[in-house]
């Protein structure tokens, strides 16, 4: 008999425990198939598969899964939050450090207004209360890479609170449809970077670069209201294009300017949260999204078998695929909060009650930031959707992907194609040839002019679907050529002799009489048989419904 | 070395006390026990293993202590010591840094543009040795 496995599922707002044997699943299929059984050749460190030999009864085994996200997100500025030192990624060590940001004696803190006005903008995208007057605090632990001790933050008061984030997440078998969820956003707060250490096990040492010191950041705190990896994953996704359509942000991971701490616990529906425990420094989405599931999992694996959860902090490994305590956070911080005495409270404004001849660089008015907020991601699916008749589904992907909506413009701009059949080799041909390929948009060999241009001989009937493939695929391989250079080459062009496609139809009819026959009986669907094997005879040059339509008139008669 | 000195003082329990000066002569004298440098050591991984330390340590407890005379009742706390002056805003300009050269003077041990940073004086032998002080 199989061994008996256990298997969770996020299915929305609940991981049932769902009993697997030998492959039949009565229950929720877990997302990405992720089980827990161990694999020939893991590391002892991965986790084992449960073993069960009873089925367990309904409802017993369900679980709730709770998930709140802290993000860091580099503000995009010219230079520092407290200093006028620049403010670039992969400069040589310790050059953008001024005196302040090496925390020397006598060095005091100046506001950056940019830092603040990207707070503000940040705030209103994510519909939350501006607070008209906020502090700053002094954040204290003993680290190297912190020269002065402290980190200035807000803890007290915050610039930002109580918003929200809408997202869409994709469900359904064929993930199709787009489903809205929303996360409350508890804080938006302004803080100051620390530097890089990095450790020299060889020597036994750790070397301190201060270049990230004091580089502002503006921490997005997420209430627990997400159940799985995917909702995490998709709602800092949203959160990246918020930023990056504000300007607020680049918010590219993979540089450090967006980063990730995940607070995940799980619990039996209608019972209190379970102990939680902190995924730090997650540099991706997908890695979040792996990191979430897994900690999920490896919590309930750990409850089921009688064990208990520590309230830790641990660190995902994306090699093994799992998440190990950090021996380095053990100890519990005490981070001694106290008023940043060198920093006066934070006082913004609105229209009304901006004062009288104020100096216009020393103010922030919220509602004219607000009045010249861009447009939202949101806003954008919106328009797509209205505009060319999309799905919503296919708004996400075009936004989703980086480059990808301003290709799909520039595509737009330059043909007379219809936008649907645009959409349709966009999102499918195009992007599925740079997966295939693991490139970005912007490392794509074929560029919006040259898909235009075969979209426009595609929709002028000058060349058919199959030509059009053949033509693409060249594009990919070759940048000097035009699509029209292409058709012409290869003589791809669709067949506009009547004659001479009646004769081959006829040909095909007497070489296969039985299909014929069944046609003529009223099996209508073997027709496409007869249309596939004209357009084999023609190299895919002619029009199927040219060729359906001669088709039709012979065996008619 | 000193990721490790780090781990073991955040890893080590502190004692009951939270801050000094409940250790402290409430008369304001601000003589400390040795549990309370105790806690302090294993907060800021400095060794305070000398009489003159200490001594320096009460001086300033006794100094800060004669606050407590102060009568503060009906005195609404302040949120911040600069609560009535206007918070100065600069403008995103590149004003500082690119000076590499000056910062690493200051420091003990330079590895070619990096600082070293410096392990704690207190010897990871003499941290494991010290039991932590239970809690009150």
């Amino acid at each position: 008999m199989a061994a008996h496995m256990l298997r969770w599922g996020c299915a929305g707002r609940r991981w049932a425990l769902a009993y697997v044997d030998g492959g039949s699943c009565h229950g929720l299929g877990a997302p990405n198939d992720f089980t827990l059984s161990g694999m020939k050749g893991q590391s002892s460190m991965a986790p084992q598969p449960l073993i069960t030999a009873q089925k367990p009864r309904k409802g017993e085994h369900e679980w709730a899964a709770v998930v709140g996200l802290e993000i860091h997100a580099q503000i995009s500025s010219n230079s520092k939050l407290f200093s006028g030192s620049q403010v670039h990624f992969a400069a040589p060590p310790n050059s953008l450090v001024s005196f302040f940001d090496a925390s020397l004696p006598g060095t005091l803190p100046v506001l950056n207004r940019r830092c603040v006005e990207a707070a503000v903008m940040t705030g209103l995208a994510l519909n939350c209360r501006i607070n008209k007057k906020s502090l700053f605090d002094r954040k204290h632990y003993f680290y190297a890479d912190l020269p002065a001790g402290y980190q200035i933050t807000q803890q007290r008061l915050p610039i930002a609170m109580n918003g929200s984030l809408t997202y869409g997440v994709r469900v359904g078998t064929k993930r199709s449809q787009v489903i809205t969820r929303t996360v409350r956003i508890k804080q938006i707060q302004l803080e100051q970077d620390s530097g890089k250490s990095l450790h020299d096990d060889l020597r036994s040492q750790t070397l301190i670069d201060l270049n990230r010191a004091g580089v502002g950041l503006l921490e997005v705190v997420m209430e627990p209201d997400m159940t799985c990896g995917e909702e995490a994953a998709t709602a800092v996704r949203e959160l990246q294009l918020i930023l990056q359509a504000l300007g607020t942000s680049q918010a590219n991971m993979a540089e450090g300017q967006l980063r990730v701490d995940a607070n995940i616990s799980v619990h039996h529906p209608g019972e209190p949260f379970g102990v939680r425990t902190e995924v730090k420094n997650l540099n991706s989405a997908r890695f979040l999204a792996k990191a979430i599931d897994y900690e999920i999992q490896r919590q309930i694996n750990e409850l089921e078998n009688g064990g208990e959860i520590l309230n830790e902090t641990r660190s995902f490994d994306s090699r093994l695929g799992c998440t190990m305590p950090m021996r380095d956070k053990e100890g519990k911080q005490d981070y001694r909060f106290m008023p940043e005495p060198n920093l006066p409270p934070l006082v913004l404004y609105d229209s009304a009650s901006l004062p009288s001849g104020a100096d216009l660089q020393q103010v922030i008015n919220i509602d004219y930031i607000r009045e010249r907020l861009p447009e939202l991601p949101s806003v954008t699916r919106e328009k797509l959707v209205e505009q060319y008749g999309m799905l919503p589904e296919h708004s996400f992907t075009l936004l989703n992907e980086v480059g990808l909506l301003e290709f799909f413009q520039n595509v737009i701009k330059e043909t007379r194609a219809e936008p649907k059949l645009v959409t349709s080799w966009v999102l499918n041909t195009f992007l599925g040839y740079l997966k295939q390929q693991n490139l970005a948009v912007s490392e794509s060999p074929v560029t919006p002019s040259a898909l235009a241009e075969l979209l426009t001989l595609l929709d002028g009937k000058v060349i058919s679907s199959s030509a059009a493939k053949q033509v693409f695929e060249e594009l990919w391989k070759s940048k000097s050529k035009t699509a029209a250079q292409i058709v012409s080459e290869k003589k791809l062009e669709l067949m506009e002799d009547r004659e001479a496609l009646e004769q081959l139809c006829q040909a095909v009819m007497e070489g296969h009489p039985q299909v014929a026959m069944d046609v003529k009986k009223g099996n209508l669907k073997a027709i496409n048989k007869l249309i596939g094997l004209v357009r084999k005879a023609t190299q895919g040059r002619a029009d199927p419904t040219v060729i359906k339509k001669i088709l039709e008139e012979k065996l008619s008669s | 070395m000193w990721a490790r000195v780090v781990r073991l003082g955040l890893r080590a329990r502190l004692g009951g006390c939270r801050g000094f000066t409940c250790k402290a002569d409430p008369q304001g004298s601000g003589q400390v026990t040795a549990e309370t440098i105790e806690h302090l050591e294993r907060l800021a991984l400095v060794d305070f293993g000398s009489r003159e330390a200490v001594a320096r340590l009460e001086k300033a407890i006794a100094f800060a202590d004669r606050l407590r005379g102060v009568d503060t009742d009906g005195v609404e706390p302040m949120e911040s010591v600069l609560e009535d002056r206007c918070l100065y805003l600069r403008s995103d300009d590149v004003t500082e840094g690119n000076c590499a050269e000056e910062l690493l003077q200051n420091s003990h041990r330079v590895v070619e543009e990096y600082f070293v940073a410096p392990p704690g004086n207190i010897s990871l032998a003499k941290l494991d040795e010290q039991e932590p002080s239970p809690r009150g």
